[in-house]
């Protein structure tokens, strides 16, 4: 059997290989000279392994007794992770080699982030989960720090690793304690432990648990460090933790509350909700006083992280698909929106001030309407694809019975309305030109493009994700 | 044609993407022809919609129905009844005009044009949809386009105009999709015509402590009436209004006034009436009173405005209150006048609001005082803005007086007390419009500045005469109107009636009835 289980966790072993093997070359080699190829050739990798995941035959089956889950679920989750971890690396290359802090570690440290991404959603047991989950955050923090000579990036890798690590301990508390109550770590013992009348040691595992699974969503009220880990990171890393590393974490949530706390779906219901409702609030608001692109994306994801989380909080399949359609698209506005900011330059300095757009739609009327496009996705206005994740989570909420979530849900997207409008205002309606520079690395010019468009082309089927949504949900909540 | 709909529909959509991929440069010629693609485009929609109107049959329900499978299950479905294959005439009737009216804009030409089209689509959309998503999807998608056209081309304060309309019609509209999803929870589908046949329950229920009479019905009245009322707009939620006529250009004040207010009235007929009347019946009083709030207050806040654009935005929240009172009088005279008026409406301030575009554009100012005795100058434009300011007044003879005639009938049956208010709102019009007239076109020609003022051009005449035309033969012949609307308003009515006889409520004009 232990060559079957090893097949099942073939993409994940190939990835890690590949990672250390690079590393070797790298180090015996000429070190970062390799680095540009290499992020072209881990960037190919992660996208082969991603067809590979997403074609290769029969899911639903489990590695080493239940410790490893490759399910359609798993599935769809890492094809999204190895999709959006390729494009950011690529749209990395350029800024990174001109800033001179492109070392050939960064390649591969995102690819062995992936890994751990990887089996975060496949994992069947709290030991995987807990492995996963620290093979990713590890090689986070080095990549939030790569700006060695920059104090606000090591700050950004510092404060990260502190709370992460904080956040680790709450969840490794939450596991002991259901370890404690369940008498075992993996889930198909835990759903059985947790059925009707839960024990109340096993509540407060389910609530650390989710505590920390909420940091690493970046919940309100677990948010803090995101706004600082976003504007200190050199903005290729925060782009990947804006994308990636949320897909995970929200598919572990997912994987948890349903897998292992399936049978008391009343008492994880309202964690979800109250979390959900503040970080829909806390990202709108707290965004609308930002001058930062970066501290404004970071309160946005925040606030889109609550409506993904209002999908969860339904506790149906439905929910669930409503989650993976708005995570998709989510982490496509996400992508096109960081190759903008990657491509905001004066004078070949990057540039973060939103007030540094003005009028910016004079300069490059392509690249500002696809920010348009962009931004009014991101605020959920029809007929833009944005507005079918929030149609999508809002009707599962409707559907389970969460009518006010709903209703204060879209009151929150109202008030987000406003900073988005602030960036399509400062682009079209502003007065005089701040001197960004124009012209566009190609692959960021691209990517922006590419995605603005499927934005605009998706309203017509939605690439068949929603199909594959609904199955990948259905084989976690049976 | 089996697709004719979708065709009149998207033909201007298909325009705006032309101009975006194909049309480059920023020259004279460039211009020119995304002028003349976007009048083509406009003129091909109005034409193919007459083929609508002429394959209409007034009576026979939901007809032309167009209906394919969509994304996450829902469907793409539409199709005209005698309520709304009028707004969609008045839609594509109007958008030619609106090109022809900014000819002379400098400013982004091809971007300003491209804007007009998508909204032309989205607004048709609205009138068409017949699933609950797709109707929210054109509704809400209009806020797009019009944000920009007031941000972009507007006045010197459109920053501020630009965000309120946006983030008020919004917050009213987003709650609006929560009441959707609600129905289609309850319901199990979002199609229009199955929705209007489905009864939502109304027994009362408590939520969070608070007993509600109506109860799920009530619940998704007032969502709706969020949306409604503010897009219509009602009194107190219509600040937005004025702002945002103010700073539009020329243009975009015409499109909002005429089309776009039309909107919030169309979604009331369509939806709060039909399928929430024990809702509608119970909270009517409400909405008769605020109706007739807004037609005597904003009418003499119109009197105190030094600004023509403001004062003719007044005008039209208080001409809305008609349309408002009119429908929720919920008789065949209020209805019929309700559309009646807001089709006229969409006449007369489209033309007032070119009236004052075309003075606008040669002295640059919308201040009253700068302006008088322009008659002596300008006899062809004293001529039409005479007859927009009497048809505005509710001349007879002109198609304002019928409008306001039928809804004042309309509430007269339903409640003497708002009619009587409301009925001392044609006289206010009758003050601020005459007034306007007097400051601006009569007396003599003493101010320097307007010495050289020139007439209408060529160009202005042609926009203006079918309006004008429009004007008076419905005011001669309102027939063409009621002909079409009454069998449909005749039909919302008998389910209305029976839904309130099934729920043990008596309507206020059965009571009417009863009593003599």
């Amino acid at each position: 059997m232990i060559a079957h289980d090893f097949s099942v966790l073939l993409p994940e072993i190939l990835l890690s290989l590949f990672a250390m093997g690079a590393l070797l070359v790298g180090v015996y080699t000429g070190k970062d000279r390799l680095a540009p190829m290499l992020v072209w050739v881990t960037s190919g990798v992660l996208v082969l392994l991603a067809f590979w995941v997403g074609v290769s035959g029969p899911a639903n089956q489990t590695a080493f007794g239940g410790l490893f889950i490759d399910d359609a679920f798993a599935r769809f989750a890492k094809v999204m992770i190895l999709i959006s971890a390729a494009v950011v690396l690529l749209m990395s290359q350029g800024y990174m080699e001109r800033r001179g802090i492109l070392r050939f570690e960064y390649p591969l440290l995102v690819a062995l982030a992936v890994v751990g991404m990887m089996v975060m959603v496949s994992s069947g047991n709290l030991m995987t989960l807990y492995m996963g989950l620290e093979l990713q955050s590890l090689a986070l923090y080095v990549v939030a720090s790569l700006r060695r000579d920059s104090i606000k990036s090591t700050e950004a890798g510092l404060k990260y690793f502190v709370l992460g690590a904080l956040s680790s301990g709450l969840l490794l508390y939450g596991a002991s304690l259901t370890y404690g109550f369940a008498g075992t770590t993996s889930f198909t013992g835990i759903i059985q432990a947790a059925q009707g009348e839960t024990p109340l040691g096993l509540l407060f595992g389910l609530v650390f648990i989710s505590s920390g699974l909420a940091f690493k969503v970046s919940a309100a009220p677990f948010h803090m460090w995101t706004p600082d880990v976003y504007e200190g990171a050199p903005t290729p890393v925060t782009a990947f933790f804006a994308t990636a590393p949320k897909v995970a974490a929200m598919g572990l949530f997912a994987r948890v509350v349903h897998d292992a706390f399936g049978g008391v779906t009343g008492d994880w219901q309202q964690i979800v909700a109250a979390l959900s409702l503040a970080s829909m609030f806390l990202g709108a608001v707290a965004a609308i006083g930002q001058n930062d692109i970066k501290r404004l994306m970071a309160y946005s994801s925040i606030n889109h992280m609550g409506f993904a989380l209002m999908g969860l909080a339904a506790g149906t399949a439905f929910g669930v698909e409503a989650m993976l359609v708005y995570m998709a698209i989510y982490v496509t506005m996400n992508i096109g929106t960081f190759a903008f900011i990657l491509s905001m330059e004066k004078n070949g300095q990057p540039v973060v001030s939103i007030a540094a757009l003005s009028n910016f739609s004079r300069v490059e009327p392509t690249k500002a309407l696809a920010m348009l496009v962009l931004m009014f996705s991101m605020a959920g206005v029809p007929p833009l694809v944005g507005f079918f994740g929030k149609y999508y989570v809002l009707t599962a909420a409707v559907d389970a019975g969460l009518g006010w979530l709903a209703v204060l849900g879209v009151i929150a997207s109202a008030i987000a309305a406003y900073y988005y409008l602030r960036i399509v205002y400062l682009m079209y309606f502003g007065e005089e030109t701040d001197g960004l520079d124009g012209g566009t690395h190609p692959v960021l010019w691209g990517v922006l493009v590419v995605s603005a468009l499927i934005m605009v082309v998706g309203v017509v089927n939605l690439f068949g994700v929603d199909g594959a949504a609904a199955v990948a949900a259905q084989t976690l909540v049976d | 044609m089996d697709s004719l709909i979708s065709i009149v529909v998207f033909i201007p959509l298909l325009a705006a993407v032309i101009l975006a991929l194909f049309l480059r440069g920023d020259d004279e010629a460039a211009n020119r022809n995304a002028k003349w693609l976007a009048l083509l485009a406009t003129a091909a929609s109005f034409v193919l919609s007459l083929l609508i109107l002429a394959q209409f049959e007034p009576g026979a329900g939901f007809q032309m129905v167009e209906e394919y499978e969509w994304i996450g299950g829902l469907t793409y479905k539409v199709g005209v009844d005698g309520i709304s294959v009028l707004f969609v005439m008045l839609t594509t009737f109007l958008m030619p005009l609106v090109i022809l009216s900014a000819w002379e804009v400098k400013t982004r030409v091809k971007e300003y044009m491209i804007a007009f089209l998508v909204l032309e689509t989205l607004m048709l959309g609205v009138f068409v949809a017949l699933d609950l998503i797709l109707f929210y999807l054109f509704f809400e998608g209009g806020l797009i386009p019009m944000f920009l056209i007031i941000g972009i081309w507007g006045g010197t304060n459109r920053i501020y105009a630009a965000f309120k309309f946006f983030l008020y019609t919004f917050l009213g509209s987003v709650l609006m999709l929560v009441a959707m999803l609600g129905m289609y929870v309850d319901a199990g589908t979002t199609d229009i015509p199955a929705l209007l046949a489905h009864e939502f329950s109304y027994g009362t229920v408590s939520l969070a402590g608070v007993q509600v009479v109506g109860g799920l019905q009530t619940l998704l009245w007032l969502a709706f009436f969020a949306s409604f009322a503010v897009k219509m707009p009602m009194w107190p939620v219509h600040t937005w209004l004025p702002d945002a006529h103010v700073q539009a250009p020329t243009a975009g004040s015409v499109v909002l006034a005429a089309i776009l207010l039309k909107l919030g009235g169309y979604g009331f007929i369509r939806f709060s009436l039909p399928m929430f009347p024990v809702a509608s019946e119970m909270l009517s009083p409400m909405v008769l009173w605020l109706s007739a709030i807004a037609i005597v207050y904003t009418s003499l806040v119109a009197l105190a405005q030094q600004d023509m654009k403001k004062l003719i935005a007044y005008s039209s929240v208080a001409h809305m209150g008609y349309v408002t009172a009119g429908i929720f009088s919920a008789n065949q005279q209020g209805l019929d006048g309700a559309i009646f008026q807001m089709i006229s409406h969409g006449f007369i301030s489209g033309g007032l609001f070119l009236c004052v575009g075309v003075i606008y554009d040669r002295m640059h100012t919308r201040d009253i005082d700068a302006y008088g005795g322009l008659v002596n100058r300008m006899p062809a434009y004293a001529l039409i803005f005479m007859l927009f300011t009497m048809a505005n007044v509710g001349l007879p003879g002109t198609s304002g007086f019928v409008g306001e005639f039928l809804t004042l009938m309309g509430m007269f049956q339903a409640n003497t007390w708002v009619a009587l208010v409301a009925t001392s709102g044609v006289i206010l019009s009758a003050a601020y419009g005459l007034w306007l007239y007097r400051r601006v076109v009569m007396g003599d020609l003493i101010k320097e500045s307007l010495r050289s003022i020139k007439d209408l051009t060529p160009r202005e005449k042609w926009v203006f005469a079918p309006l004008a035309v429009m004007t008076i033969l419905l005011g001669v012949y309102p027939s063409l109107v009621t002909d079409i609307v009454g069998p449909s308003v005749a039909g919302l009515l008998d389910t209305y009636e029976t839904a309130l006889d099934e729920a043990g409520l008596m309507t206020g004009n059965a009571v009417a009835e009863a009593a003599h």
